[in-house]
């Protein structure tokens, strides 16, 4: 398929191609990415945040009870939280099909 | 003890700060073990930090234009001249806070590149700086090989790993040279901070990082960065693989001050390298001998570095 | 009170980046270009400019360095010549890319193979399209206004482009002449203080220097190229605000002895005084003969030009750059270009003379009038001819 839409005017671009706005990589959602998602045990969960500490995405966050959960619109399902629990709290199950 | 350090207070699980130096959304691959530890990186320097990146894989998942996940200022320049272009960051911070055209306040220059800008194309430039002596960290996140290309070799790749420039076949068995040991050129730079992390230590690459830009003039971190995508290891088990980098004393942790080495973790029960060697496809083709080889030089360097514990 | 010295073009440079309070200077030392390193790290060490001097390891350290200052809010100056260009080509896209305000001298001198200290264009003539502006110094004084000049433009937020002043080597850098030094008040009044609008600031967090997928890259150089051609604007502007503080005018093309000119040369750099010269000696012959001076390399002022050169019948234009294989010399090529199709446009040949140091005298200048008279009425066979070589 050829490339032939700009998505941006010559007049419009930033100064230099500088991206202004910081952080703005979070306007794109990887969850679609994954095809496997971490499902947490809370029976099992010590709440230690190794999951948090661990994810190349940084989509984890604690919940007010202190559980961290993982941002679906992020994750992308590498499973590294699941095989660094310590607890065995997280499961890789297989993401539905829409 | 250098004066800056005595004030140090290392990071602990319970006191991690909570910004992130990086947004979600960047294109890594799944489980990248690189990405990973930037993020450790950046959240132990903080926001008042100005990082200079070279081309690479760090540099094209993280400033797709029009976005950035960058939440610090950040420039790219080109492959090789992180360190220069950090030179010249610091410069400009240091004469404009001279003429007062700047607040007085600390901000931590940092240059980031993987290994074939830092120990290839990119040696001579941080040499330069790195004499000169900048008040900057340079931060190498050695995934052994240029990944970003395509997995082909660098000066880091390991010894007979296969990458597509060295790959193994009839007439060779992949890299056939030994990896270049970038932290001991950079310890022959005299600079006062030398050290080398891993991302399943995280606390100890966190205080690391954050020793490196407490010391006034150059420091360097050298972090090994799992990739599956080019080690042909499962994502699932980057953290795990940069457990067992150290655990087999392929990858050892230590600090170089002032020239004096200092072991991090001291591995008094190494498991085999062959337990490193397994399920990482690149090394999927070596034969026992080749593995029996890699042993006895992981061992020999790894005494290397306890004697010079010893003898500084 | 301007002082009027006797100093050596390069120490005057180094003069005028001390006038212009330079912060950062970031340079690699390379013959002919030396003595304007050397003397601005002297100035800088006896605390006479307050900057900071970065010895740097290599030229393309050198301007790698120059992008981070000028991202971080620095005045920033550097220098080089021939092969230190060569190997900082890489960062010359990309600092104008980028739209960072380096002032830069290149002291023009010959490319290797065979290695060649001696002066002439093709250092610079390999960069044509690297983005910057580019202008050319016929003598000191120039040399000195125009690094003055550049400060002024490539940092004022309407340009924010990276400038390059081009002086001879040796022929000018090495030289002493009369030049007057300007007065660091009335310098202070042309040159306001470096604001970028943009630049690495933890406070404002920016991403300078991201990737361009194909969805944006024709948009991003299409707003270079709109961006160097509205500087000339700003470029004519610096100038007429120069002549208002310091009394001395520039323009893009600068006519001699034009007006009832049949053949007129065209030139750039100090061989154009030579060429002066040897336009009097032929006037007094009774020759109708007259010179264009280019000192607006890049963006081209084609308008101007065409302007200045009307009336002209034939233009002998002097090329110092030898591109093996192309159809003119880089002068020659531009000009072509800039009349192809134009209602009464002159004949253009196009001459190549005073490479690696071999002098353009005022015999040479003369032969090549008399070629271009004679080529006026019977074509040449070459679209480009090399002066002054021996053939056996």
């Amino acid at each position: 398929m050829a490339v032939q839409d700009a998505i941006i005017g010559w007049k419009t671009i930033t100064h230099g191609c500088y991206v202004l706005e910081p952080g703005s990589t979070r306007h794109f959602k990887t969850g679609d990415w994954r095809s496997m998602r971490p499902v947490l045990d809370k029976e099992k969960c010590i709440k230690c945040g190794m999951c948090y500490i661990f994810c190349p995405e940084m989509c984890y966050s604690q919940t007010e009870e202190g559980y961290y959960e993982a941002n679906m619109d992020y994750c992308k399902g590498c499973g590294i939280c699941a095989n660094e629990c310590p607890k065995d709290a997280i499961t890789m199950v297989p993401e539905e099909e829409e | 003890m250098i004066p800056e350090l005595e004030k140090f207070k290392g990071f602990s699980a319970k006191r991690l700060p909570k910004e992130e130096g990086l947004a979600p959304g960047h294109r890594g691959c799944q489980g990248c073990g690189e990405v990973l530890a930037l993020r450790m990186v950046m959240k132990a320097l903080g926001k008042d930090v100005i990082v200079c990146s070279a081309t690479g894989c760090m540099e094209i998942i993280t400033s797709p234009y029009p976005q950035s996940a960058w939440n610090v200022p950040w420039i790219h320049v080109a492959f090789e001249n992180a360190a220069a272009v950090a030179s010249g960051v610091e410069s400009a911070l240091k004469v404009l806070r001279r003429k007062g055209k700047l607040p007085k306040k600390h901000i931590d220059v940092v240059a980031v590149g993987g290994d074939g800008a830092t120990g290839d194309i990119g040696l001579q430039w941080i040499s330069g700086a790195f004499e000169r002596g900048h008040d900057m960290v340079y931060v190498c996140l050695d995934n052994e090989a240029y990944m970003n290309t395509g997995v082909q070799r660098s000066g880091c790749t390991p010894y007979g790993a296969m990458t597509t420039t060295s790959p193994p076949g009839k007439k060779s068995i992949g890299q056939v040279t030994w990896k270049k040991n970038i932290p001991q050129i950079m310890v022959a730079h005299n600079i006062p901070y030398v050290a080398t992390a891993s991302p399943a230590y995280y606390l100890d690459l966190m205080n690391k990082i954050k020793k490196a830009a407490m010391v006034n003039g150059p420091a360097y971190v050298h972090i090994y960065s799992p990739c599956p995508t080019g080690w042909g290891s499962r994502g699932d088990k980057s953290v795990e693989y940069a457990r067992l980098a150290v655990e087999t004393k392929v990858f050892p942790l230590y600090e170089v001050i002032e020239g004096k080495y200092i072991v991090s973790r001291k591995i008094t029960k190494p498991k085999p390298v062959s337990e490193y060697l397994k399920g990482q496809r690149r090394f999927r083709h070596l034969t026992e001998e080749n593995i029996a080889y890699i042993q006895k030089r992981v061992d020999e360097e790894y005494e290397k570095i306890l004697r010079l514990a010893e003898l500084t | 009170m301007a002082k009027r010295v006797g100093i050596e073009v390069s120490i005057a440079i180094a003069e005028a980046v001390k006038l212009a309070q330079a912060e950062v200077i970031a340079a690699y030392p390379i013959t002919p270009q030396t003595h304007i390193v050397e003397h601005l790290s002297e100035l800088v060490a006896d605390g006479e400019l307050d900057a900071e001097f970065v010895p740097v390891e290599s030229e393309h350290a050198a301007l790698s360095t120059c992008c981070g200052s000028v991202a971080a809010g620095a005045r920033t100056y550097t220098a080089t010549s021939s092969q230190g260009l060569m190997l900082m080509s890489e960062v010359m896209y990309v600092a104008s890319g980028m739209r960072l305000p380096i002032v830069m001298t290149v002291a023009n001198r010959a490319l290797s193979a065979p290695i060649s200290i001696w002066n002439d264009h093709q250092d610079i003539m390999t960069q044509r399209d690297c983005g910057w502006i580019q202008t050319f110094a016929e003598n000191g004084q120039e040399a000195v206004d125009l690094t003055l000049h550049a400060f002024r433009v490539a940092e004022d937020r309407k340009v924010s482009l990276p400038m390059i002043v081009n002086i001879d080597g040796f022929t000018l850098s090495h030289v002493i002449e009369p030049i007057e030094l300007p007065d660091q008040a009335d310098v202070d009044r042309y040159l306001p203080p470096f604001k970028p609008k943009y630049k690495l600031d933890p406070k404002k967090p920016i991403s300078m220097g991201p990737v361009g997928i194909p969805e944006v890259y024709t948009e991003a150089r299409m707003a270079h190229d709109q961006a160097i051609k509205n500087a000339k604007r700003w470029i004519i502007k610096a100038w007429d605000e120069f002549e208002e503080v310091f009394g001395r005018r520039y323009n893009p093309v600068e006519e001699y002895r034009t007006e009832d000119a049949e053949i007129v040369l065209v030139t750039m750099g100090s061989i154009s005084e030579t060429a002066m010269t040897a336009v009097d000696k032929m006037r007094d012959e009774g020759k109708k003969v007259g010179l264009l001076k280019i000192r607006l390399w890049r963006p081209f002022p084609g308008p101007e030009f065409r302007k200045a050169a009307k009336g002209a019948k034939v233009l002998a234009v002097v090329d110092r750059t030898l591109a093996p294989g192309a159809s003119s010399g880089p002068v020659g090529e531009e000009l072509r270009t800039v009349f192809y199709k134009v209602p009464g446009a002159p004949k253009i040949f196009n001459f190549i003379a005073g490479l690696g140091g071999r002098d353009v005298t005022v015999e040479r200048f003369e032969e090549m009038v008399d070629k271009a008279a004679s080529y006026a009425k019977k074509r040449p066979k070459e679209l480009y001819e090399v002066i002054g070589v021996r053939e056996k």
